[in-house]
C-alpha cells in the first residue's frame, strides 16, 4: 500500500475537562476520500483545526508527506500543501470572488512581498484564478464582492480557494453545509473527480454524499474514533449504529 | 543611602501604584464587561479633581469635596454612557478610540471654559496633615498613607462586590458571556450604565485624592490614563487582579527607578552625566518592563478568558 | 483602475491644494501659503498611517513617535551643522548635513528601525492591546525626549535654517510648499501602487480575514510588520518636513495628542482611501483656522464634529461624496 499523505498519531486536546480530541489516529492515503463523520459536538472541526494548524494539540503527532508538521503554524502548513475549507465560510469579504482566489494563487507562487505591480493587470494571477472559478461554476460571479455572493456561492468559493493552492491534500469541513439538495448533488460529483488531484479528508453531515463519495469512513464520537472502515463496514458496525445512529442494541 | 529613605520611596511607589489601580480597575472592568476601550477615562479623573477642588474651596471642607468628586465623576460617566458610549459597544475599536478621543477634547476644553486656564489648588485635610513615625526611624506623610489605605479598601470592596453581590454576579456573567446575561433576564442597559459610572467614580476618586498632592489642571488625566493602559496591558485586559498586580508593579518600578537609576549611573559615570542618563532611562523603565513582559506573555500576566 | 467615482474627487482635491498658495500670493495673503504647506505635510503623515490603519486595519495610536523622530532627525542634523559638530564620532566619524534628502534618509532609516522593534513586539498582540501598546511606546519616546537634555529636553529644538534642497531656495515659502507637495504626490503614487500590488492584497486580506490569509499560506505577521515599518517611514518623512516648516522640532510632535490627530485626519477624510488623508488634512487645518479664528474654544467644537462623524458619517468626507469603496 502507498505511504499515507497525511498521518495523525495519538492526537489529544482538552478544553478544561472536555476531551475534545481523545487519542485520535487516522491517515489519508493517496487518491482517497476519507470521510470523518460523527454527531454534533463530536470534535470534528476541532480535529480539522489541529491538522491545519489553527489550534495546537496537547499531545500527539501530525505527519504530512512524511514530515512532522506539528511545530508549524497554519500558514506554513498551507505552504506545504494542506488546502482547507472552513465550516463557516471564511473569506476576504470586501474582495471580489476573483481577488479571493487570486490571493491563493499568489500565495501558491510564494510571492507576497512584491510592492509595485498591480495584481489586476497581472495575468499570471488573474488567469489561473479565473480558470479555477470556471471549474467551480463561479466565473459569471467573479467580480462580485464575496459579501454579496449567495450562501451556496460562498461555499463554492471556499472550495475554489483551496483548489487554487494546488494542494497535496484537501481538508474540507462540511463543504455541503446549507447547499440544498441540488447544490449538494453537483458538489458531490465535483468532489468525486477531485480525489484524483489530491486526497480529501472530508467532514460532512450529508450522509448521502458521504456514502456516495467515501473510500473510507472514520466515526468520531466524544472526541474518540470508534470505528474506521469502508462504507459497508461502517454501515454494519454495531457500535457505530448504537452510538451514532442512536439505535439501542 | 539610608534604609529610611528607601522605605519612603517604597511607600511612594505603593501610593502611586494604588492611585493607578483606581484608574486601571475602572478601565479594565469597562473593557471586560462591555468590550469598550475608553480613552475618556482620564477625563473622569480630571472631573473628580476639579469637583473636589471647587467644592472644597467653596465649603472649606475636603470631605464634602471628596463626596462631590465621586458624585460628579459618576454622573459624568452615566451621562456619557447614556448619550454616547452605548452607541459604541457594537462598533470596532477604531470608532471607540475616535469617539472617546473626541470626548477628551470636549471635556478638556469644556473644563477650561468653566474653570479657566489656571490650575486650582487643593489642600490636604487638616486631620491627615503631618507625618507619622515608621519603624526604622523613617517619617512618612500621613496623607499618602491614607491614599494607600483607600486603595486597599477599594480593592477589598471591589473583590466583595464582584464575588459576593448580585451586581457582581451579573458583572462576572457579562465578562464571560455577554449574550447569556440578556437571556438570564438581566437588564443589560442598566448594568452597563452602572458599571461605566462605577468605573468613572473610581477614576474621579483617584483624581480628587491626587489633586491634594499636585495641582488640579486640564490635561492632568491623560498621562495617568496612558500609565493605566500600561498597567492593564501588563496585568491582562479584563482582569481586576491583573490590574492590582500591574498597578503596584508599575508604581514601584517607576518610583524606585527614578530614585535608584540616577544614583547607580552616577556611581558608574560620574555625578552629572550619570544622573542625566539615569533619569532618562528611568523615564522609559516601565515601558521596557512592559515590553519584556509582553515578549513572554503577549496576553499579560493574568489574561482573562477570551 | 479601481474606485472610479473617487478619481474626480481626488483630482479636485489635488488641484485645490496645489492652487491654494498661488491664490494666496495673488491675493497677497502669504499666511495661506504656510497653511497649505501645513495641510500637505499633515496629509503626508496621515498617508503613512493610512497604510497601516486603512489598508492593514492596524490601529496604531503611536504614530506620533515616528512623526516626532522625523522631526528630531531634522532638528538634530541642523543643530550639528550649526555647531559644526560631527553626528557620530564612533565607530566612524559621520558629519551632519543640511541637505533635505540626507535629512529624509536619516529620518526614514531611524524611524524604520524603531518601528521594526516596536512592531515586532506590539504586532504579537491585536485589537485593544495593539492600540494601548503602540500608545505606550510612543509615550516612552516622548518621555525620553523631554528628559534627555542634550537635544533640548522639554524646550524642543530650534532649527536655525531650514534644510536645503539641491537647486532651489527652500527659504521661500512657495518653494518649500512645492517641495512638500511633490513629496506628497510621490508618496500618494507609492501608496496607490502598494495598495494594488500583491503585498497590498495580502495586507488588505489580513485586515478583512486574518485566518483566511493564513489558510492560503501567507503568514499575517511579516505582512503587517512590513506595512507598519513602511507606514512609520512615511510618517517620519512628514515629521522631518514638519520640523523644517516650523523651524522647530517640538516634543509635542511626539505626544499622544499628535497620534490621536493623525487618526482623526484619516477618519475625517475616509479610512483606507487614497485621498482620505488629503481630504482629512485639508478639512482639519481649515476647521482649525476657521474655528480657531472664531473662538478660543475651537477644540470643544472639533470634539463635537468628530463625535458626529464617528457616530453618523463613518465614511468620512470622501465617503459622503463618493459612496462605498469597491475592490476590483
Amino acid at each position: 500500500m502507498a505511504e499515507p499523505v497525511l498521518s495523525i498519531r495519538e492526537l489529544r486536546k482538552n478544553f478544561g475537562a472536555l476531551k475534545a480530541t481523545d487519542n485520535v489516529s487516522l491517515d489519508l492515503r493517496p487518491g482517497e476520500i476519507h470521510a470523518l463523520i460523527g454527531p454534533n459536538g463530536a470534535g470534528k472541526t476541532t480535529l480539522i483545526h489541529q491538522i491545519s494548524g489553527a489550534i495546537r494539540p496537547d499531545s500527539g503527532a501530525i505527519e504530512f508527506l512524511g514530515e512532522d508538521v506539528g511545530a508549524l503554524g497554519m500558514a506554513a502548513r498551507a505552504r506545504k500543501g494542506l488546502g482547507r475549507s472552513f465550516q463557516i465560510s471564511s473569506l476576504a469579504s470586501e474582495f471580489s470572488a476573483l481577488r479571493n482566489v487570486m490571493l491563493a494563487v499568489q500565495a501558491a507562487q510564494g510571492s507576497s512581498f512584491r510592492f509595485f505591480k498591480p495584481v489586476m493587470h497581472d495575468t499570471s494571477l488573474t488567469e489561473p484564478a479565473l480558470a479555477v472559478l470556471e471549474r467551480v461554476g463561479l466565473a459569471q460571479r467573479a467580480r462580485l464582492p464575496a459579501a454579496e455572493l449567495s450562501h451556496g456561492e460562498r461555499r463554492k468559493l471556499e472550495i475554489a480557494i483551496a483548489l487554487a493552492l494546488g494542494p497535496k491534500a484537501f481538508l474540507f469541513d462540511e463543504p455541503m453545509a446549507g447547499m440544498g439538495p441540488e447544490g449538494s448533488k453537483d458538489l458531490t460529483g465535483f468532489l468525486d473527480g477531485l480525489r484524483r488531484e489530491a486526497p480529501i479528508l472530508l467532514v460532512e453531515h450529508d450522509m448521502d454524499a458521504v456514502f456516495a463519495l467515501a473510500d473510507r469512513i472514520s466515526v468520531l464520537v466524544y472526541g474518540r474514533i470508534i470505528a474506521t472502515g469502508t462504507v459497508d463496514e461502517i454501515r454494519r458496525d454495531p457500535e457505530v449504529r448504537r452510538a451514532y445512529l442512536g439505535e439501542h442494541a | 543611602m539610608s534604609s529610611a529613605l528607601f522605605i519612603e520611596q517604597m511607600l511612594n511607589g505603593l501610593q502611586f501604584g494604588v492611585m493607578l489601580f483606581l484608574m486601571a480597575a475602572g478601565l479594565t472592568l469597562i473593557f471586560g464587561v462591555m468590550g469598550l476601550i475608553n480613552l475618556a477615562h482620564g477625563s473622569f479623573y480630571m472631573v473628580g479633581a476639579f469637583a473636589c477642588a471647587a467644592v472644597a474651596a467653596a465649603t472649606g471642607s475636603f470631605w464634602l469635596g471628596l463626596a462631590a468628586s465621586l458624585a460628579a465623576a459618576a454622573a459624568a460617566g452615566a451621562i456619557v454612557e447614556l448619550l454616547v458610549v452605548r452607541r459604541l459597544y457594537d462598533r470596532d475599536h477604531l470608532d471607540q478610540v475616535l469617539a472617546t478621543f473626541a470626548l477628551i477634547l470636549i471635556f478638556s476644553e469644556g473644563t477650561r471654559w468653566l474653570f479657566g486656564s489656571f490650575p486650582l489648588y487643593l489642600d490636604i485635610p487638616p486631620v491627615l496633615a503631618g507625618a507619622v513615625d515608621l519603624p526604622g526611624g523613617a517619617r512618612y506623610q500621613l496623607y499618602r498613607l491614607a491614599i494607600i489605605a483607600v486603595g486597599v479598601a477599594v480593592a477589598a470592596g471591589l473583590y466583595l462586590l464582584i464575588s459576593k453581590t448580585r451586581l457582581g454576579m451579573q458583572i462576572r456573567a457579562g465578562q464571560s458571556d455577554r449574550e447569556m446575561i440578556g437571556a438570564l433576564g438581566v437588564d443589560i442597559r442598566t448594568l452597563y450604565t452602572i458599571v461605566f459610572a462605577l468605573g468613572a467614580a473610581l477614576a474621579g476618586l483617584a483624581g480628587a485624592l491626587v489633586g491634594a498632592l499636585q495641582s488640579v489642571q486640564v490635561g492632568m488625566g491623560e498621562p495617568v490614563l496612558i500609565l493605566a493602559f500600561v498597567v492593564i496591558v501588563i496585568g491582562g485586559i479584563g482582569s481586576i487582579k491583573g490590574a492590582l498586580v500591574g498597578a503596584i508593579l508599575v508604581g514601584l518600578v517607576d518610583t524606585l527607578g527614578r530614585f535608584l537609576l540616577p544614583k547607580a549611573f552616577a556611581l558608574a559615570m560620574g555625578a552629572s552625566q550619570g544622573a542625566t542618563v539615569g533619569a532618562a532611562l528611568a523615564s522609559m523603565l516601565i515601558y521596557i518592563v512592559m515590553a519584556l513582559i509582553l515578549a513572554f506573555r503577549p496576553q499579560g500576566l493574568f489574561a482573562a478568558n477570551t | 483602475m479601481t474606485m472610479s467615482r473617487e478619481t474626480p474627487i481626488n483630482l479636485v482635491l489635488a488641484a485645490l491644494l496645489f492652487a491654494m498658495p498661488f491664490a494666496a500670493l495673488a491675493l497677497d495673503e502669504p499666511f495661506y501659503v504656510t497653511l497649505a504647506t501645513h495641510m500637505a505635510v499633515l496629509a503626508l503623515a496621515a498617508v503613512g498611517l493610512n497604510l497601516a490603519l486603512g489598508l492593514g486595519g492596524l490601529v496604531s495610536f503611536g504614530h506620533a513617535a515616528f512623526f516626532g523622530l522625523g522631526g528630531y532627525a531634522a532638528g538634530i542634523l541642523s543643530t550639528h551643522v550649526l555647531n559644526m559638530q560631527p553626528l557620530l564620532t564612533w565607530p566612524l566619524e559621520i558629519g551632519a548635513s543640511d541637505q533635505m534628502p540626507v535629512i529624509w534618509l536619516v529620518a526614514i532609516a531611524v524611524s524604520g528601525l524603531v518601528a521594526l522593534a516596536i512592531g515586532a513586539i506590539s504586532l504579537r498582540t491585536s485589537g485593544v492591546y495593539f492600540i494601548m501598546i503602540t500608545l505606550a511606546f510612543a509615550q516612552m519616546i516622548y518621555y525620553f525626549a523631554i528628559s534627555w537634555p542634550a537635544y533640548g529636553g522639554e524646550d524642543g529644538l530650534s532649527i536655525a535654517t531650514r534644510g536645503a534642497f539641491p537647486g532651489v531656495n527652500t527659504a521661500v515659502p512657495l518653494t518649500f510648499f512645492l517641495v512638500c507637495y511633490a513629496v506628497l504626490v510621490a508618496v500618494l503614487v507609492l501608496f496607490a501602487l502598494v495598495r494594488d500590488s500583491r503585498f497590498g492584497a495580502a495586507l488588505q486580506a489580513s485586515r478583512q480575514n486574518e485566518t483566511r490569509l493564513a489558510a492560503v499560506g501567507i503568514g499575517p505577521f511579516p505582512v503587517r510588520l512590513a506595512a507598519f515599518v513602511l507606514s512609520a517611514m512615511i510618517t517620519a518623512l512628514a515629521g522631518a518636513l514638519y520640523a523644517d516648516l516650523n523651524r522647530f522640532a517640538s516634543p509635542s510632535m511626539l505626544s499622544w495628542q499628535m497620534s490621536g490627530e493623525l487618526i482623526v485626519l484619516i477618519i475625517l477624510g475616509g479610512t483606507g482611501r487614497l485621498f482620505g488623508p488629503v481630504a482629512g488634512a485639508m478639512l482639519f487645518v481649515l476647521i482649525e483656522s476657521v474655528l480657531g479664528g472664531l473662538t478660543e474654544r475651537w477644540q470643544f467644537f472639533l470634539g463635537l464634529i468628530l463625535l458626529g462623524v464617528v457616530l453618523f458619517a463613518r465614511g468620512g468626507l470622501i465617503g459622503l461624496v463618493a459612496g462605498k469603496p469597491r475592490h476590483g
